[in-house]
């Protein structure tokens, strides 16, 4: 709760709050990270390895995009930044708040306060076309926060109905999983599919994410798709675990990977021909959803893959939003008709935009590489060769997709300059996402123990009967 | 007790269907909140020993759902100074028929589900299926934001209800933080309408149309 | 035998005070004083001392019409237990004849209005008519689940319920049957909001065209056995809507005028504060009211 009382009196000036707020929460999280023992744990709030890893990428991508937005916010001078940086650092405290929540009330209310917190932070434009999205933001993601509530009351009436003692602290759940009725169960565990599938943007519920993600400004669309969508994931890996501990995976199994399947697939339909690329990178924003639920969904062997790529896509996440962020600005134009060249007029974020291209899309030697080829060996040795296949074939699709438009963003000439911004790189907009990209790179080609340590905890948590 | 409960949730059946098929937003505003205000009275029948924190429970529903959002919503419909006409995709007399089939299936699915025994002769779960149906249909059927604003009440509405089997499970802070959440979502909604509002100079999410495929 | 007297003198001495309840809650809404509660007598009285003027087009079924009408109301009125009161004519089944006199008594009120040949009057019965297609089947349902909750298909019983009372799980049902006879109510009165029962120039009026070319003392049967509908129907709302009873015949029947008199006063409110309907969205209150009897018959099959 610290983080909370950290961002809520800071919530009066200037955007130079938001890096100080930033590495005082970071290095608290490596502080929690590293002294685990130190921590006063109850109940209700505790670190466990799954959210120690969301608490750590959400870290790490909000320090670097609160220096990014220092820059950002100094070239948005005519505007008043106040609740952009108040909403912000509440974001930040409401996100650890997600992550340290050991109780499915708590976390319930914190992720809707997320939706709450970010909202704004669409609407920061206040153009008519930021309205539209925070609008379809706001009521498609009440809706499924609305539906995942319902699934967590089911879940805590599962309890009722078998005469246990009724709770919803995580470890209580966890302890009598085994019990659980299993309608309400099953029920509960659908609906709140549905409501937390709807934060994440999973197809069919991923409406909001183009409108949201393509409108916001890129440091915006960079929290929501590496850290809200991250937060969700996590609150729906929470009663993945219940379900799993109650024996129920194959009945969790059939519908996440049908949802990971379908949201890959309608992501890579919609990405090709897309020509906004930030629209674009929304969709693939889908797919990767879709991947870590297909992960989740094949269980077991695919986990270590699965949570090394909620940090892998956060990060390469950071670094696309971030640097399309910069191309919009730069060109004044989101449409792939009037952006071209990017890398001769921004020779940095140009060159970063597509190197996150290839991360995104999987290609070696970056951090997605290894995530996906280790969801794949998993699909594999769990002989879930269709699946498996499937995901390759979606994956080349993807990459066919993704990569017409982002070489047409990138390559060329850049055209004639009526609508230009005499806008270049600067140091703020641009180390950000080069630290990101550098950081995407360094997964790829070597996972630090500390880290790696961090994921096999996690997925042995996950794989226990308690 | 149980009497006193089934028939404050048929009324609010009814109400559900009111809401299909009036026309008049102020009308829908206003039963949506007697709806609200009901439901606020429904903690302490479900109780059968009162403790502060269900009377805190119930007071804050009732205010909250019987006066505050409503009062908030009447003002954005003043302000707004929209015709007060809500204007479904699908006609009134279907929409009714939809939300009838909606409530029984309500009816009969609940039958079906595995009941705690002293839940089984309340209307509690039918009641809370129904609710949450009629707000689906509302919020896919109307293009008026501030219609589509009471779909969602409905939708809380009927969750509300559920969370009544839980009432004792719940620790407090859960159930005010769901009120809270309501209230600023509800709050928030409400800004951007009166936004909406200036930027299009008409409440209908159909003109919200630019961003699509 | 004195509870039959006091049944049949309640019938026939009742129901025009109804109406005079309702002209007073209106006239207080308005804020005017209002005609006497007993208007409705002198109205019926000035009426039959009038002289009739026919239509040469007209034939028998024009005079026939009023007539029959105000019997089979009465009928109905003999057939329905009034609070406390056993009804002085009870078998078993007598719901369909009720639920029949109805349709009789509809059948001649539109035949005599179609027979003057004058297009208001056939536009007044056919809207009577159409709506009376979605009264009926409310009405019905009503009375089934009321069956199926007392076991019984004779009215006394039905509408007196079980000896016991009508065991808790009856309440929701109930509710639902209430409103959803209350609505039939209106409708079949021809009150606000389903038609208005003081306009007689407009072509929006459903009920009042129909009787437009009657006068003198048919008229007034036509006043007296609407009147007298409302109280029948009323007397079964009440039984569904305040099922308690004291055993003492003179306290129950004082109980009975006073809640009829408060029903009164509810539909005078309703018609102050309330607009009448789009004549298009009248089917959607009378649909409603059918769907809210069925779900009260599907609560309690279920």
């Amino acid at each position: 709760m610290a983080f909370v009382a950290l961002a809520i009196p800071s919530n009066r000036y200037r955007p130079l709050l938001l890096p100080i707020t930033a590495i005082a929460h970071t290095s608290m999280t490596v502080f929690a990270l590293t002294r685990p023992d130190l921590l006063t744990t109850n109940e209700w709030l505790m670190l466990d390895p799954p959210g120690r890893i969301v608490l750590l990428l959400v870290s790490t991508l909000f320090l670097l995009c609160s220096f990014y937005t220092v820059g950002y916010l100094k070239i948005k001078v005519d505007r008043s930044n106040r609740a952009f940086t108040a909403c912000l650092l509440s974001f930040i405290g409401v996100v650890s708040l997600v992550t340290w929540s050991h109780h499915l009330g708590l976390m319930w209310v914190a992720i809707e306060a997320t939706t709450l917190v970010t909202a704004p932070l669409i609407y920061f434009n206040q153009n008519q076309r930021s309205i539209e999205a925070t609008w379809k933001y706001l009521l498609i993601g009440s809706v499924g926060i609305a539906l995942a509530l319902l699934g967590t009351f089911f879940i805590a009436y599962a309890s009722l109905h078998e005469g246990l003692e009724s709770t919803l602290t995580f470890d209580d759940v966890l302890r009598i999983a085994p019990k659980l009725s299993k309608p309400w169960l099953h029920a509960g565990f659908i609906l709140l599919l549905v409501g937390y599938g709807t934060k994440m943007g999973l197809a069919p519920m991923h409406t909001w994410k183009p409108d949201a993600y393509g409108e916001a400004p890129g440091v915006v669309g960079a929290l929501l798709a590496g850290g809200v969508t991250s937060c969700a994931f996590l609150a729906l890996l929470r009663f993945y675990h219940i379900c799993h501990v109650a024996g129920d995976s194959d009945f969790t199994a059939k519908l996440l990977l049908f949802l990971g399947i379908f949201s890959m697939a309608l992501a890579g339909v919609f990405m090709v021909g897309q020509r906004d690329f930030k629209r674009m990178l929304a969709y693939s924003s889908v797919e990767h959803m879709g991947i870590l639920v297909l992960g989740l969904g094949i269980g077991g062997p695919a986990l270590f893959g699965t949570m090394l790529h909620v940090i892998t896509n956060g990060l390469t996440k950071g670094v696309l939003f971030l640097s399309a962020g910069n191309i919009h600005r730069s060109f004044g134009s989101k449409s792939t008709d009037q952006v071209r060249g990017a890398l001769r007029r921004l020779p940095l974020s140009g060159t970063l935009f597509l190197a996150g291209f290839l991360a995104i899309t999987g290609s070696p030697p970056f951090g997605p590489f290894i995530s996906e080829f280790a969801i794949l060996n998993g699909a594999f040795a769990a002989d879930r060769f269709v699946v498996a296949g499937l995901f390759l074939f979606l994956l080349l699709v993807v990459f066919i997709g993704m990569g017409a438009t982002v070489l047409h963003v990138v390559q060329g000439r850049a055209g004639p300059a009526e609508n230009q911004v005499p806008y270049r790189d600067g140091f703020l907009t641009a180390a950000p996402a080069l630290v990101c990209m550098l950081l995407v790179l360094m997964l790829g080609l070597y996972i630090p123990p500390p880290l790696r340590r961090l994921i096999e905890d996690a997925v042995l948590y996950l794989e226990a009967k308690p | 007790m149980t009497d006193a409960l089934n028939a404050i949730l048929v009324i609010v059946l009814v109400m559900n269907l009111f809401v299909l098929g009036t026309s008049r937003i102020l009308a829908v505003i206003n039963t949506v909140a007697t709806q609200g205000a009901l439901l606020g009275v429904i903690p302490l029948l479900v109780h059968t020993h009162l403790t502060i924190s269900v009377v805190l429970t119930s007071v804050a529903a009732i205010v909250l759902k019987g006066v505050v959002i409503p009062s908030i919503m009447i003002r954005a419909l003043r302000d707004a100074e929209i015709k007060r006409e809500v204007e479904p995709l699908i006609g009134l007399l279907p929409s009714i028929m939809l939300g009838a089939l909606a409530t029984a299936f309500a009816l009969l699915f609940a039958g079906e589900l595995p009941l705690a025994g002293e839940h089984q002769s309340a209307l509690l779960v039918p009641t809370s299926i129904a609710s949450v149906l009629v707000g689906f249909i509302i919020l896919t059927s109307r293009f008026k934001a501030l219609s589509q604003v009471i779909g969602y009440l409905v939708l809380e509405n009927g969750i509300f209800i559920f969370g009544m089997l839980l009432i004792d499970a719940m620790p407090l802070l859960v159930e005010m933080g769901v009120l809270l959440d309501l209230f600023v979502g509800i709050f928030v909604i409400c800004i951007i309408v009166n936004h909406i509002n200036r930027a299009f100079s008409s409440l209908d999410t159909r003109l919200l149309a630019s961003l699509k495929e | 035998m004195t509870e039959k007297i006091i049944h049949v003198a309640l019938l026939l001495i009742l129901p025009p005070l109804l109406f005079g309840v309702i002209g007073k809650t209106k006239a207080w809404f308005a804020g005017r004083v209002g005609p006497p509660l007993l208007q409705p007598y002198y109205d019926l009285i000035k009426l039959a001392r009038k002289s009739m003027v026919f239509s040469r087009t007209t034939t028998w079924v024009f005079r026939a019409g009023p007539v029959v009408t105000l019997s089979a109301a009465l009928i109905a009125g003999l057939m329905v237990p009034l609070g406390a009161l056993d009804s002085p004519i009870a078998f078993t089944g007598d719901l369909i004849l009720f639920a029949y006199l109805f349709g009789l008594a509809r059948f001649f009120t539109t035949s005599a209005a179609l027979d003057t040949g004058s297009p208001f009057e056939g536009m007044g019965s056919a809207r009577e008519v159409t709506f009376a297609c979605l009264t009926e089947p409310a009405l019905f349902l009503a009375l089934l689940v009321l069956a199926k909750a007392s076991g019984s298909l004779m009215l006394t019983d039905l509408l007196h319920g079980p000896a016991e009372g009508f065991s808790s799980g009856m309440v929701a049902p109930l509710v639902l049957v209430g409103i959803g006879l209350f609505i039939v109510l209106l409708a079949e009165t021809c009150r606000i909001p389903v038609d208005d029962p003081n306009t007689h120039l407009e072509l929006t009026m459903i009920h009042e065209v129909m009787v437009l070319d009657h006068s003198g003392p048919l008229f007034g049967v036509i006043l007296y056995a609407s009147s007298i509908k409302m109280f029948v129907l009323g007397s079964v709302l009440l039984h569904v809507a305040f099922p308690f009873k004291t055993g003492e015949v003179w306290i129950d029947v004082s109980l009975f005028v006073l809640e009829i008199l408060f029903l009164s006063i509810l539909i005078g409110t309703i018609e102050s504060v309330m607009a009448r309907l789009q004549m298009r969205h009248v089917p959607y209150l009378l649909i409603a009211a059918t769907l809210f009897c069925s779900f009260g018959f599907l609560l309690l099959v279920r």
